[in-house]
């Protein structure tokens, strides 16, 4: 039951048009209020003592050095906060054998990764809480580091949570078919080690929460750049043991956030906590440094992978052996066990093949704890399989193109069950590789790169078919006990000058969902879109919803809007028929007038309506129902994930005497189902491609063996800027998902899932006349050169 | 992240800074562009009991014409010197260093004399004036005095910077008719510090190159004159000969971006680069960073 | 350090968009917590602190700095333009309505620095190619829009000016141009 566009086809059809952001002009202007933009009387701020240990015992806490400094106000210790915030423990009862420690807010007794709170200082004003964080004194008693993941389950390493009984978090291994067998009788195999590098998330904006409890209500309100606001409110009702109603979560601008700002972080309980207990107002922001430290991590992962083939290039089976390293504890409440988990899920996800042996291997370590951040998994999975099927094409001889054809899962074959038990409703691998190839003119690219090597330019083109997850059901989390919503709501009130607002569960944080939740739920009421007003991020007002993640906001959120906008209009009609004196079937509400249906003649403005609804409600019959307001809930059950796919190629030349790589040019096809709005749904593409990028050449948290981050400030780090990323042509298949009557699928990650393999793709498609390979990203200058056999390897 | 608390003074002209620091102490810091200081500011790198700000001291700023020299005011931004048309004429490795140097923002305020006094091994100006042969005028309260740029980076971040003594200017011979200069560097992003970098200098004549100077940064703890690459290019032994002497010209310490063997074998590729393009063989000077 | 001339607070008075303003600031304050917590102006934004994101760009006496690397103590008498500013002029008001409908920002929190630096790009060269556009806002950190459509909307807006005071435009750049 898919939405009919050609039957919605009117003025006020707003679903698959480009539509103006109504939030952007605020933000152009630098009219946004985020966080830091908001000062409230008696607001105090707060600093937090980092951990300068990997790992260490905390001994003496001195503040009185600290507390003598002007402006300083209070210290807090890690005890301190527990007296009045819980510690947690981040598993999921369906990953079966997960495990983690309590962690605390701030940290009692031991600190287990550089960056840790330890203590924190709260101040009249930031400045004056460094200065006291300068001379607070901390006693430390370093202890062994767990850095290195390949070691960390050896016998002699040691235990990071002793009592856990070993350093391992999770473990699953997949098996499908018979993948001993098929790789036995395969034609070839080829097999590769990947490494995708641990990165951070960089939102502009760093993670800031401001807290305000008032004693007399106990109320707490916390004004959060968060992309969850429901599921913080749930938590921090829990750790600060108060009622869910008591705590209101206001999530205004956020300046991005990635997946980086779904965590319940231990500095921002602490915040909350330290607000309920001096009763003031507390900011806290994190500045750029403490960030690289504290924000999570993710994508630190080594994976072995094999792939067997048959004489005519078929894909016969598939092995992967995945080892991540997630820091001390597993993050609350998502779990840092989820992204080894997409790995076992998405690997080998575009192709046809039944033979499938997975493992993942989730460590503990010393380091900076890693989550789920922009397209959980997608890069490295698709990383491996997109390395290996060039690999393949490449050993017995066929066209990388020529080899996914034979492979893809058919566009005719759905609903269609992968090696992985992942279940497809309908994908379009084959439309999108015929369209990527003509887009970017295959055959010439390829002569071109053959005339440029004769001159000694070195040019490479790299493809990647991806798969992504989106619109999780609770599949994801609920059913492992994580009160963390799949299902979002939103809430259609028709105001009395015929306007229409609109409170959704789903966040905006700058991808567009005001834009998008305007666009359908005009579409559903009958109003033109500015006639529309967006209300999200208040659990105050907001139904009860998951927020912004997995892609969910269009998908289940814009779902949502669209049959709460379709109630309205009924409840509108219902209203109209008994003030028209007609049969509510025969009238319709368009471009915000009640229509007759069948010749269009306006009847009646909603204006009007309105006025006479909510002014002379004396003048309806008695007993007519006159809800203006409705409200609907979506969630999905058919699948326990909807999946989108697409296809991405990027064009590189490599400097083979300097080991740079320019990006020339890149290109995606992408179904993301029903697109809403074009212009926003190419630059999530875009967006999120060049965050691949980031991956695949610069960003890297590199660590010492101890344990310290190495790469933890902005000239070290390195983000991708717009002197090196390429123009990017972007396409669309749409192949909606019948499970909605809006059909959409979400877009936030498909750019990022791809890009990292089409880039390595293409470096390595340029190094093949040298033979030479890179497989570790970020592909770095000295990496390729080592590749090329000029320089030593060097490792990190 | 800000910066501990500071004293401030603002300096009216040369001496009166001089007397100023002089009352402040040798951990004060004159304040020019403050485009390093202020991020160490931030970060609390350094305990920094005052700043004296020269930044209006008009006198320190400005290029000018002295005949047979150029002579550059300290304060002269980044951004002064890719738009001086005296540079451009008669010492184009400063025009051609300065769009390299980090980013339009920055270049508004970083300054040639803060850049000198910093000596960032990474950072391109004192390879150019090292290349350049120029001198760094310097002035204390007990007088002036000028020292070779050669003499002046004496290691990481140290220079012959005396404690209450400053720079004041640096003066740079015009280059000949037959002299051209190369600025060539290899950053991962255009702006980032250089992964390494040359200035080559050298009269062009009779299809080879007289008279090389050529520096290197990012090429260890200050940067270096490439001695035995400039002899084996003025005897015109050939680039290949150069490139041998680089390695023991050069002693790079690994950073992030590489280990030692790449930077030495980055610092072969930009010699061939640098030469080939003052020959006239190919386009020469600029940053070469992955851009599409 | 006691004598007269040093202080840990210093007086300054300067123009912020164009308005008189008198403040005595602390010494360690740079311009954008200047803007923001003393002024109010919160359009301004600090990404980083350490002069490399660009987040802060602001106009100070007709030139795009750092404003995480400008102390406000330094301003005196300074001419200093922010986002808010610009607005109320109008001056950049092409160059916002490009970049909305060109959708050049997502979370906006770069999108005050980037607009100061695009502004000063199109003052100095009217008719910049893809590359130099790309050159000249490599100092501005932008993670959700992966940098083309603020190329696009700038170029709309170069091309609008010329039209408007009927320059003729001029190519662009190609992929495939040397790096130079």
């Amino acid at each position: 039951m898919s939405i009919n566009l050609s039957a919605l086809d009117r003025p006020n059809s707003y679903i698959g048009r480009t539509v103006p952001r109504p939030n952007a002009p605020r933000l152009a202007e630098g009219r946004g209020t985020y966080v830091d933009d908001i000062t409230l009387p008696r607001m105090v701020h707060v600093a937090f003592y980092r951990s300068p240990h990997a790992h260490a015992r905390i001994g003496r806490i001195d503040a009185e050095a600290a507390l003598a400094v002007p402006g300083v106000l209070r210290v807090f210790t890690g005890r301190d906060i527990a007296a009045v915030c819980s510690p947690w423990v981040a598993v999921l009862a369906h990953l079966k054998g997960l495990k983690s420690a309590p962690q605390h807010a701030i940290a009692v007794d031991r600190a287990t990764w550089a960056g840790e709170p330890v203590a924190a200082v709260v101040a009249e004003s930031r400045a004056a809480a460094e200065d006291g964080l300068a001379v607070l004194e901390v006693e430390f008693e370093p202890l062994p580091v767990v850095a290195e993941m390949e070691t960390a389950l050896d016998p002699e390493t040691p235990l990071i949570h002793p009592e856990l009984g070993d350093n391992l978090a999770f473990r699953r291994v997949h098996e499908a078919g018979d993948p001993d067998g098929a790789m036995a009788s395969a034609a070839a195999v080829v097999e590769a080690t990947f490494h995708t590098g641990r990165h951070t998330g960089v939102c502009l904006e760093p993670r800031s929460i401001l807290a305000a409890y008032n004693r007399a209500e106990n109320q707490l309100t916390v004004h959060h750049s968060t992309q969850a606001p429901h599921m913080i409110q749930t938590v921090l009702a829990k750790h600060l043991d108060m009622p869910e109603g008591n705590v209101r979560v206001i999530c205004g601008d956020v300046g991005g956030s990635y997946g980086i700002k779904v965590h319940v972080y231990p500095d921002e309980m602490a915040t909350a906590a330290i607000a309920k207990i001096m009763g003031r107002p507390v900011k806290f922001v994190a500045d750029r440094i403490e960030s690289f430290s504290s924000d999570i991590h993710a994508r630190d992962h080594r994976i072995k992978g094999r792939l067997g083939v048959d004489a005519e290039g078929r894909i016969v089976a598939l092995e992967i052996d995945d080892l991540t390293g997630i820091g001390p504890y597993s993050v609350y409440p998502r779990t840092s066990a989820i992204e080894g988990n997409q790995v076992v899920n998405l690997c080998g996800g575009p192709y046809d093949f039944a033979n499938y042996r997975a493992r993942t291997t989730v460590v503990l370590q010393n380091k900076t704890p890693t989550c789920q951040y922009r397209a959980v998994g997608h890069p490295i999975a698709c990383a491996v399989t997109e390395g290996l099927v060039d690999l393949a094409a490449e050993a017995i001889g066929m066209d990388p193109v020529e080899f996914r054809r034979r492979n893809l899962v058919r566009d005719d074959a759905y609903p269609y069950t992968s090696a992985a038990n992942m279940r497809f409703e309908g994908l379009s691998h084959h439309q999108s590789l015929a369209k990527l190839v003509e887009m970017m003119d295959y055959d010439a690219l390829r002569a071109e790169q053959a005339r440029l090597r004769e001159a000694g330019i070195y040019r490479g083109i790299g493809i990647a078919s991806f798969i992504e997850l989106t619109n999780p059901s609770p599949f994801m989390y609920g059913i492992g006990g994580a009160r963390i919503s799949a299902q979002d709501g939103c809430t259609v009130r028709l105001d009395p000058d015929g306007s229409v607002v609109a409170l959704s569960g789903v966040t905006e944080q700058g991808q567009g969902t005001e834009a998008m939740l305007a666009q359908v739920v005009a579409e559903g009421v009958g109003v033109p879109v500015e006639r529309v007003r967006i209300i999200t991020g208040d659990t105050q007002v907001t139904p009860y919803g998951g927020g912004t993640w997995a892609s969910r906001g269009a998908g289940i959120g814009g779902e949502a809007a669209l049959q709460a906008g379709l109630a309205l209009r009924a409840n509108i009609l219902e209203v109209a028929g008994a003030m028209l004196q007609a049969a509510p079937e025969t009238l319709d509400v368009i471009d915000g007038e009640v229509v007759e249906k069948a010749t269009g003649r306006a009847r009646m403005p909603l204006g009007e309506l309105g006025r006479i609804v909510y002014f002379r409600g004396d003048t309806l019959p008695k007993g007519l129902p006159r809800e203006m307001v409705a409200t609907r809930h979506y969630i999905t059950s058919d699948y326990p994930f909807a999946f989108t796919n697409g296809i991405q190629a990027s064009l590189v030349e490599v400097d083979v005497e300097t080991g740079m790589v320019r990006l020339l040019k890149h290109w995606c096809v992408e179904d993301c189902g029903r697109v809403i709005n074009p212009l926003l749904v190419d630059e999530q593409i875009r967006g999120g491609i060049v965050q691949g990028l980031g991956g695949a050449l610069y960003e890297h948290c590199v660590y010492s063996e101890d344990g310290q981050l190495l790469t933890a400030n902005m000239a070290d780090y390195l983000v991708p800027m717009a002197a090196e990323m390429p123009d990017m042509v972007v396409a669309h298949v749409e192949t909606p998902t019948k499970e909605s009557l809006l059909g959409a699928k979400g877009a936030g990650e498909a750019g990022t899932a791809g890009a990292p393999a089409a880039v390595m793709n293409a470096i390595n498609d340029a190094l093949r006349p040298f033979r030479a390979r890179v497989t570790a990203m970020p592909f770095t200058p000295e990496r390729i050169l080592a590749a090329l056999g000029r320089i030593p390897e060097r490792r990190f | 992240m800000k910066g501990a608390s500071l004293a401030y003074a603002r300096a009216n002209d040369v001496s009166h800074a001089l007397e100023l620091w002089r009352r402040a102490g040798p951990d004060a810091r004159l304040l020019a562009g403050g485009q390093s200081l202020l991020a160490g500011i931030n970060l609390r790198l350094n305990e920094i009991p005052g700043l004296i700000d020269i930044s209006r001291i008009g006198e320190l700023r400005g290029v000018a014409d002295l005949g047979d020299r150029l002579r550059i005011g300290a304060l002269t931004r980044h951004a002064d010197l890719q738009a001086d048309p005296l540079v451009a004429a008669h010492a184009p490795a400063f025009a051609q260093a300065a769009p390299l140097i980090a980013h339009a923002a920055i270049r508004t305020r970083g300054t040639i004399g803060g850049s000198l006094a910093y000596a960032d091994p990474a950072a391109e100006l004192p390879a150019c004036v090292l290349a350049l042969d120029a001198e760094i005028v310097l002035r204390a309260e007990a007088g002036e005095r000028r020292v070779a740029a050669e003499n002046f980076f004496l290691g990481l971040f140290e220079t012959a910077l005396r404690p209450f003594e400053m720079i004041v200017a640096v003066e740079v011979p015009k280059i000949g008719p037959n002299r051209r200069h190369a600025v060539l560097e290899l950053a991962r992003r255009s702006g980032d510090y250089a992964m390494a970098g040359l200035v080559l200098a050298a009269d062009v004549a009779g299809g080879r190159l007289h008279d090389v100077r050529l520096s290197y940064f990012s090429m260890g703890p200050a940067p270096v004159l490439a001695r035995g690459a400039m002899a084996a290019l003025d005897s015109d032994e050939g680039v290949e000969a150069a490139c041998a002497a680089l390695g023991t010209d050069l002693d790079p310490v690994a950073d992030l971006q590489g280990g030692p063997e790449m930077k030495r074998h980055l610092a072969g590729v930009l010699l061939h680069r640098a030469v080939a393009g003052l020959l006239g063989h190919s386009p020469v000077s600029g940053g070469n960073h992955g851009r599409g | 350090m006691a004598e007269a001339e040093f202080s840990t607070l210093v007086e300054v008075s300067l123009r912020v968009n164009g308005e008189r303003v008198s403040r005595r600031v602390e010494a360690r304050r740079h311009l954008i917590d200047f803007l923001r917590l003393d002024l109010g102006l919160t359009g301004s934004h600090a990404g980083c602190e350490h002069g490399v994101c660009g987040a802060c760009t602001v106009r100070v006496d007709g030139e795009i700095v750092r404003g995480c690397l400008t102390l406000a103590a330094q301003l005196d008498g300074a001419d200093v333009w922010t986002i808010e500013g610009l607005s109320d002029t109008g001056e950049v008001r092409d160059l916002q309505q490009a970049f909305v409908a060109r959708n050049a920002l997502q979370c906006g929190y770069c999108t005050p620095g980037m607009l100061a630096t695009c502004a000063d790009l199109l003052e100095r060269s009217p008719a910049p190619s893809r590359a130099e556009i790309r050159e000249h806002i490599s100092g501005n950190y932008c993670r959700c829009t992966g940098y083309e459509a603020i190329i696009d909307a700038v170029e709309t807006v170069a091309a609008a000016r010329r039209a408007a005071t009927g320059q003729v435009a001029i190519g662009q750049a190609t992929i495939g141009e040397t790096a130079e």
